[in-house]
């Protein structure tokens, strides 16, 4: 097998970078896991939980891009308390101490604090590049550590965090030396930025490619920040106000037009409605547009702007769209991959401005449709069979009606043969999300038809523990399933225990699964964490076997219970 | 049904629509009320309470959904179910998108007996609020100022002031639209004369803001 020496095979290796053919490498004999093992640089983790630093660092010691998820992913809507878990500190701690060179760090989801982004920044000499998804624990503190320590720093990127900001002085703390910036995106900070450095950051950086502004960004700055990086692709603007007569504002159209590199548009936290023809001339480039923080558009405003982007890939808009808006992006962006369509009241269920006549205009005007996120006010049975058969290529289809457990309003039926035109008809789908009213036949006809499905999320759906077991039994390649308010219960998650060693995890809350039958799993499979969020006044010794658990996250790991649950979290 | 913990249910909101008959309510027409506490709002169409109602147990939707829903839907209750459905709808940082709250101010003019309360967040212009500020005194200052209509509620006789989150009084019309929304803590009509001490501005008819 070992014709060649080592290096020669550690360069083919070179050119193998999706993990799972890495993983495959490794298992083929053991000097090819050897090699593998050293020259293996970047590492993906799923969950946190289900490795420790200590067992990562020993496995590949060549480590260089970490990327990391903490909490499960219905922590973005509340359903985790804090707290729970997902703490950075000790993977920083034990990569520093054991000299690993790592020069990237994703994380999502995770408890960032300010003492591990401090250790970080002083603890690998090469790191190059932060991206923090969902995370927060952090202060702006954190991030002037980062500035003023990490010399060689390309990426900043900070999305949809929460971050306690201590008021704009981070932005100062990067070196008059440092000019590699390549990626700024601050737009989720709340608080006030000094603008000065700001501008001579930018100036100073002639690779930034990538800048995305917060809210207290203003319109004149934005204009001369323009005028120094007319090589932008990626632009988030801050506040977007102005009054459209004045000087400011046509300075800002002409620092645009020097703008020709502008593919990706998103931002205008704030926005002046009339100012927007300003970004007309980037329009006809633009790929990716998002405009869902963009709350003063109109409709009206917002189908001018996209008549004018025939080559859009990706739009993330608000709901007030409407659906006549949505005909319009049906009709112009026919290179459409991606659409999300979030809602302006998330609390006013018989008002979403959507319904599914806009995501049929979209699915006949827009054949390369894979990706959808969808908040609608009603979606029925015809649409959804509709939609099928005009795009057959969904990867993930994710759609949220507001009353989560609406019927079809024209038939009164249940969304269940809709949901199954999809899976029948999208043979490659990887990703869904239920919604409306449901029975147990939606997830037959997903067991029987979504065979290449990796997460599902329910809720409020299903009759009986067939539901669940359809799903369990069908979907050889099910990941993560997260499930909320559907009566499946001991049975059927019991059933075929083994199933979950082949997944990342699963979620149940305000189900119909007791204590007991949490416990029996545990028992049988010591490869699995069962853990039981209990927010109530009882103990784990109060609690009756037979009483139903409120939420349970289980998960595959190789290192045992965590040492860090807090006490709301039982480990059985 | 009771109202449990504060949370807004429909009864409630019943109360709420014979306050708002006092309350300025100069939204567009066809758009839900906001209860005046800037709760969540419970769209006319109650659809999202459905699911609070069968939460709770009451069958007066049944008619809507199967028996067998109903039924199903009954069993997948977990006990104590709460009144508001948390997480739902799954919408990461939705405080962030949308509409904000609604932002109330009082609103007094000089030698009115009365306050009245507006909803910035219902206008988008400083033209929009300033009519809907005459209509809403003009009836008010015609017998005030003896039968003479206003034109202009800050034109000749009253000038449009706001007083910001430092306790300063300006003259309404100098910031752009969204800024104004935000600082303004208050409003006072107040009469020309009085207006000593603030920067002089250009009639409303010439704002340039959006």
């Amino acid at each position: 097998m070992n014709y060649f020496p080592d290096e020669v095979l550690e360069h083919v290796f070179d050119f193998i970078t999706s993990h799972k053919d890495r993983n495959s490498v490794s298992l083929v004999c053991k000097s090819w896991y050897k090699i593998e093992k050293y020259s293996r640089q970047r590492v993906f983790i799923g969950n946190c939980y289900s490795i420790s630093p200590e067992r990562l660092i020993a496995r590949f010691p060549g480590l260089k891009s970490l990327t990391l998820k903490g909490k499960p992913h219905f922590a973005d809507f509340n359903l985790v308390p804090d707290d729970w878990g997902g703490f950075l500190y000790p993977w920083i701690k034990a990569m520093a101490r054991s000299r690993i060179g790592l020069e990237e760090l994703r994380l999502k989801r995770m408890v960032v604090s300010d003492e591990s982004l401090e250790l970080l920044s002083k603890s690998f000499p090469n790191f190059k590049s932060l991206v923090l998804v969902s995370c927060e624990g952090f202060t702006t503190d954190g991030l002037a550590a980062v500035a003023a320590n990490c010399r060689l720093l390309r990426e900043l990127d900070l999305q949809e965090n929460e971050v306690e900001d201590h008021r704009g002085h981070w932005l100062s703390c990067f070196p008059e030396n440092c000019t590699s910036l390549v990626l700024l995106n601050f737009a989720c900070l709340k608080g006030e930025i000094n603008l000065a450095s700001l501008e001579r950051l930018v100036a100073r950086s002639p690779n930034l490619k990538s800048l995305r502004l917060n809210r207290a960004v203003p319109f004149d700055t934005l204009q001369r920040l323009l005028m120094r990086a007319p090589q932008l692709v990626d632009l988030g603007t801050g506040s977007y106000v102005h009054d459209p007569y004045s000087e400011a504002y046509n300075k800002l159209k002409a620092a645009i037009q020097s703008c020709n590199s502008i593919r990706s548009l998103s931002g205008f936290l704030e926005v002046a409605p009339r100012c927007m023809s300003a970004v007309y001339p980037v329009c006809e480039n633009l790929t990716f547009l998002n405009l869902s923080y963009a709350a003063g558009l109109q409709s009206i405003e917002l189908t001018k702007l996209i008549q004018y982007c025939r080559k859009l890939q990706r739009l993330w808009i608000l709901d007030c769209i409407g659906d006549k808006g949505l005909g319009v992006v049906a009709s112009t962006c026919k290179e459409l991959q991606e659409l999300r369509v979030f809602p302006s009241d998330p609390f006013d269920a018989g008002n979403a401005a959507v319904t599914e006549e806009g995501l049929v205009l979209v699915s006949a005007g827009c054949p390369k449709l894979n990706s959808l996120l969808y908040f609608c006010q009603q979606m029925t049975n015809a649409a959804l069979i509709t939609v099928a058969k005009n795009c057959t290529n969904f990867i993930r289809f994710r759609l949220c009606i507001l009353d989560p457990i609406k019927p079809d309003p024209v038939t009164n039926q249940p969304l269940d043969e809709g949901f199954g035109a999809i899976v029948r008809s999208c043979k490659g789908l990887k990703r869904l999300s239920l919604s409306g009213l449901l029975t147990d036949q939606v997830f037959y006809y997903i067991g029987m038809h979504a065979k290449q499905l990796e997460m599902l999320s329910i809720a409020f759906a299903g009759d009986s523990d067939k539901g669940m077991l359809y799903v369990l039994n069908g979907c050889k390649k099910l990941r993560k399933l997260e499930i909320r308010d559907c009566p499946f219960g001991d049975a059927a998650l019991l059933e075929d225990m083994g199933k979950y060693e082949t997944m990342r995890s699963l979620w149940m809350s305000s189900c119909e699964v007791t204590l007991g039958a949490c416990k029996t799993l545990a028992k049988k499979m010591p490869s699995l964490n069962v853990e039981i969020i209990n927010e109530s006044e009882q103990t784990e010794f109060n609690l009756e076997d037979r009483q139903k658990v409120d939420k349970m996250y289980l998960y595959r790991t190789v290192v045992g219970h965590r040492k860090d649950a807090p006490e709301f979290v039982w480990l059985l | 049904m009771s109202s449990e913990n504060g949370k807004r249910l429909p009864e409630t909101d019943a109360d709420g629509l014979n306050f708002e008959a006092t309350e300025l309510t100069l939204g567009l027409p066809g758009k839900s009320r906001v209860t005046p506490d800037g709760g969540a709002k419970l769209g006319s169409k109650r659809g999202f309470s459905e699911t609070v109602d069968l939460r709770l147990g009451d069958n007066k939707d049944a008619n809507k959904l199967g028996q067998s829903q109903i039924d199903a839907r009954e069993a997948a209750k977990s006990p104590g179910s709460k009144a508001q459905v948390v997480g739902w709808p799954p919408v990461r940082g939705y405080a962030k998108r949308g509409k904000k709250s609604c932002k109330y101010v009082k609103v007094a003019v000089d030698g009115a007996p009365y306050l009245r309360k507006v909803d910035l967040e219902m206008y988008n212009t400083y033209q929009q609020l300033l009519t809907s500020l005459q209509d809403m005194f003009s009836r008010f200052t015609r017998n005030f100022l003896n039968e003479k209509r206003i034109e202009q509620v800050n034109g000749i006789e009253y000038a449009t002031t706001c007083e910001d989150k430092d306790g300063d009084w300006m003259l309404v019309g100098d910031v752009p639209w969204q800024m104004f929304v935000e600082s303004c803590k208050r409003i006072r009509l107040m009469k020309s004369t009085e207006a000593v001490g603030l920067a002089p501005r250009t009639p409303p008819k010439c704002s340039r803001t959006s």
